[in-house]
C-alpha cells in the first residue's frame, strides 16, 4: 500500500533531495555543455549564437584526431596494464584469509588519501634524469647513463597506472568474491582442466567486473590532464588536455564541449556494454 | 555376486587439527544405492569430497575397479557429482549446461545434441533447453544439475545433499524421481544426507557416520531394527532407552529384568554377565499403552499425546520417572484407544521385538550430538 506523502515526510525528503541533485548537478550542466558545443566561438562571451556543428566538425581535424587516437592508445595501454596487474591481484586478494583481506583493500585505499597531483609529484621525482630509480639503476650497475625516462609515453602510462589501479581492483575483487567455489568445482567435475575452467568459467563469470574496472579506467585515462602535464612533456597528450587548453588557453568552448561530449559517449558505450554482460548472468531484472 | 566399485583404505583427514576422518574403510559395491548418513561434521562431506577428488585425504588409498585413483584430479575421474546448491554454470543455458562435460569431452556436435536431449528428457525439462538457470524454479535447477552429471554416463553419480535446498512436497517428489532414475540407469549413487528419513527410504545400505568413523554399515532394516550402537540407535529414529539388567543366561536364551517384568529374550551377540545392565531398546511403535487395570505392563501416567493423522503418539511417564514415546496406530474398533493426558496407564510392548545393546563408556549423548540428532528430524 502506498503512503501519501504527509504520512512519509522523510522519504519525500530523501526523493526530492536526489532528484535534486541530479537535476541542478548532473542534467543542467551536461544541458548547459551540450549547448555550449553547439554554439559559436567568441572572443568576448565565450559562447555566442548562431547554432552550428562547427565543434564537432573540427574534430575531424586531423591534428585532433591524432592526438585523440594518441590519447586512446595510451589510455589503452593503461587498461590493459591495469587489467594484466589487477586481474591476478583480484584474485589473490579474494583468497587470503578474510581478516587479512581487509587490510588489503585498506592499504589498497590509503594513497587515495593523499592528493593525486602530489603524488604525480612524487612519481617525477623518481623517474627524474637524476631521480631515485636512476640513481638506484646505475649503483646497481644496470645501467651507465642515466635513463630518459621522464617526459615520455611510458611516464604517462607508468603515472596512469599508478593512480588508477585500485579502480581496476576493487570491481575485479567484488566479482572474485562473488565467484563461487563450487561452481569451479563442477567445471572440474565434469572433465574441465585447469585452462578449460578459467576460459569457460572464470572469464564469463568475472566479465561485470572488467567491463566495470575498464569503464573506471579507461575513461579517466583519457582525461587525466595533469599527468601528462607533470610527466608526458608536450608531445604525450590526453583528451583532458584538449579539453582543458580549448577552455582555458585557445578559449574555444564549443569545441572543448564537443571533446568532452564524445567523452562521455564513450562511457555511455561502455556502461551499456556492462549492462549486457550482467544481464546474461540474469543478476539484473531477469 | 556382488561387485566392489569403490574401495576406500584406511582414509584419513585432518583439517587445522581437527580430525575429520579417522582410519576410516568402506567398499562400495557396483549399482547400489548407498547413503552416507550423520550429523553434521561428522565427515560424510569430505568423504563425498574424496571420491569425486575435490579433497585429497592424509592416508589411505581410493581404488576404482582395483585402479588406485587416490591422487587422479576430478575432471580425470569418471565420476561425478551433483552439488547441494546445483552449482550451475549461471552463464550458460540449460542446454549448455547439461552438454559442459561432453564438450570437454571433445564430442561431436550431433552426439552432443542428442545426448544432451535425452538427458534432458530424462529429467523432463526437454522444453527448458534455452533457459538459463536463474529462469528455473529450485526443483528445475536440481533436475538440471541431475541432467548434467548423468550425461557423462559415469560408473559413480555422487550427490551431496541434493534435495536439502528443496521444500517437504518437492523433496518426496524428488526422492522418488532419483530412485527412479538409479534403476533406469543402473549407475551407482552414493548419496549424502542428515535426513534419516530419506536414508531409509531410498537405500539400498546406509553408511551412519560420526566423528570420521563408520558407526553401522547395514541395509534400512539392519540399521533401524538393528542399530549397532546407542549413537545410530538414537540418530536414527526415535529411541526408549530402557534399563535392563541380566538375571539368568542358559544357552542361547536370557532372562532381562526391566522395570520389574523378567523377560526371556535371545542373547545378543556382544559378552555378557550375569546382573550386568545393559540397554533394552524398543521403537516407539513397539511399545503397547494398556488400560490401568490390566495385569502386563508398568504403571504410568500419559503426560503428552501428538495427533498424528494415522498415528496417535504419547509420552507416558513411568513412576520411577523415565518417559516412554509410543505410536500406536489407530483401531477403530476399540472405543478406550484415545487417552487425555494425565490418565494413568499401563505400558507394555511386543513381545521379542526388544533389541539389546551393551552400554557404553561415552554415554549420555552430549549437547552437542543431541542437537544435530535435533537438526536432522528437520
Amino acid at each position: 500500500m502506498m503512503l501519501s506523502i504527509k504520512q512519509q515526510p522523510f522519504r519525500a525528503a530523501v526523493l526530492v533531495l536526489v532528484w535534486g541533485w541530479l537535476l541542478f548537478l548532473v542534467l543542467a550542466p551536461n544541458m548547459l555543455v551540450v549547448g555550449a558545443s553547439v554554439m559559436t566561438r567568441d572572443p568576448s562571451t565565450f559562447i555566442a549564437l548562431p547554432l552550428n556543428l562547427d565543434a564537432y566538425r573540427q574534430l575531424f581535424n586531423p591534428l585532433y584526431l591524432e592526438v585523440f587516437l594518441h590519447s586512446l592508445y595510451m589510455a589503452v595501454m593503461t587498461t590493459l596494464i591495469c587489467l594484466l596487474i589487477g586481474y591476478p591481484f583480484a584474485w589473490a586478494l579474494s583468497h587470503v584469509e578474510k581478516r587479512r583481506q581487509m587490510l588489503l583493500i585498506f592499504l589498497l585505499i590509503v594513497p587515495f588519501w593523499t592528493n593525486s597531483l602530489v603524488r604525480t609529484y612524487a612519481l617525477k621525482l623518481i623517474l627524474a634524469t637524476n631521480g631515485l630509480l636512476n640513481s638506484a639503476l646505475m649503483s646497481l650497475g644496470v645501467i651507465e647513463e642515466p635513463a630518459q625516462l621522464l617526459y615520455t609515453e611510458g611516464a604517462v602510462v607508468v603515472g596512469l597506472v599508478y593512480l588508477l589501479l585500485p579502480f581496476m581492483i576493487l570491481p575485479l575483487y567484488s566479482v572474485f568474491e562473488d565467484l563461487r567455489q563450487d561452481v569451479l568445482l563442477a567445471s572440474h567435475d565434469l572433465g574441465a582442466g585447469r585452462f578449460a575452467t578459467f576460459t569457460n568459467v572464470i572469464i564469463p563469470l568475472t566479465l561485470p567486473g572488467v567491463l566495470a574496472g575498464v569503464m573506471l579506467v579507461l575513461l579517466p585515462a583519457m582525461g587525466l590532464f595533469f599527468v601528462p602535464d607533470i610527466l608526458g612533456g608536450s608531445r604525450n597528450l590526453l583528451v583532458g588536455n584538449v579539453i582543458k587548453n580549448q577552455f582555458l588557453d585557445a578559449r574555444n568552448w564549443p569545441f572543448g564541449a564537443a571533446a568532452s561530449i564524445v567523452l562521455t559517449f564513450t562511457m555511455a558505450l561502455l556502461m551499456f556494454a556492462h549492462r549486457l554482460s550482467k544481464r546474461r548472468l540474469g543478476e539484473e531484472g531477469a | 555376486m556382488k561387485q566392489t566399485l569403490l574401495f576406500l583404505s584406511n582414509l584419513s583427514k585432518q583439517f587445522g587439527g581437527k580430525t575429520v576422518l579417522d582410519s576410516l574403510d568402506l567398499e562400495i559395491y557396483d549399482g547400489e544405492f548407498i547413503t552416507l548418513l550423520g550429523p553434521s561434521g561428522c565427515g560424510k562431506t569430505t568423504l563425498l569430497r574424496m571420491m569425486a577428488g575435490f579433497d585429497l585425504p592424509d592416508h589411505g588409498i581410493v581404488t576404482l575397479s582395483g585402479v588406485d585413483i587416490t591422487q587422479t584430479p576430478p575432471e580425470q575421474r569418471p565420476l561425478n557429482t551433483v552439488f547441494q546448491n546445483y552449482a550451475l554454470f549461471p552463464h550458460m543455458s540449460v542446454f549448455d549446461n547439461v552438454a559442459y562435460g561432453l564438450k570437454m569431452e571433445k564430442r561431436p556436435k550431433a552426439e552432443i545434441r542428442d545426448r544432451v536431449d535425452e538427458a534432458l528428457a530424462m529429467v523432463q525439462l526437454e522444453d527448458f533447453a534455452k533457459r538459463k538457470p536463474h529462469q528455473l524454479s529450485g526443483g528445475q535447477q536440481q533436475r538440471v544439475a541431475i541432467a548434467r552429471a548423468v550425461v557423462k554416463r559415469p560408473k559413480m553419480l555422487l550427490l551431496d545433499e541434493p534435495l536439502s535446498a528443496l521444500d517437504y512436497k518437492l523433496r518426496r517428489t524428488m526422492q522418488v524421481e532419483l530412485k527412479r532414475l538409479q534403476r533406469e540407469l543402473g549407475i551407482t549413487f552414493v548419496f549424502v544426507t542428515h535426513d534419516q528419513e530419506e536414508a531409509l527410504s531410498m537405500s539400498d545400505r546406509i553408511v551412519v557416520l560420526k566423528d570420521g568413523r563408520v558407526q553401522q554399515l547395514g541395509t534400512p532394516r539392519e540399521v533401524y531394527e538393528r542399530p549397532a550402537n546407542v549413537f545410530t540407535a538414537r540418530f536414527v529414529g526415535q529411541t526408549n532407552f530402557f534399563p535392563g539388567r541380566v538375571t539368568r543366561i542358559e544357552g542361547d536364551r536370557i532372562s532381562v529384568d526391566v522395570f520389574g517384568l523378567n523377560r526371556e529374550l535371545s542373547k545378543p551377540p556382544f559378552r555378557i554377565a550375569m546382573n550386568q545392565s545393559l540397554h533394552v531398546l524398543l521403537r516407539p511403535e513397539d511399545i503397547r499403552v494398556l488400560a490401568p487395570d490390566d495385569t502386563d505392563g508398568v504403571a504410568g501416567k500419559i503426560v503428552e499425546r501428538n495427533y498424528k493423522g494415522s498415528t496417535l503418539d504419547s509420552v507416558i511417564e513411568l513412576e520411577d520417572g523415565i518417559q516412554v514415546m509410543a505410536s500406536e496406530f489407530f483401531d477403530e474398533d476399540d472405543p478406550a484407544f484415545d487417552y487425555s493426558i494425565g490418565e494413568r496407564v499401563r505400558v507394555s510392548w511386543v513381545d521379542g521385538w526388544e533389541w539389546l545393546l551393551a552400554e557404553e563408556s561415552d554415554e549420555p549423548l552430549t549437547d552437542e550430538e543431541e542437537l544435530a540428532a535435533d537438526d536432522a528430524e528437520h
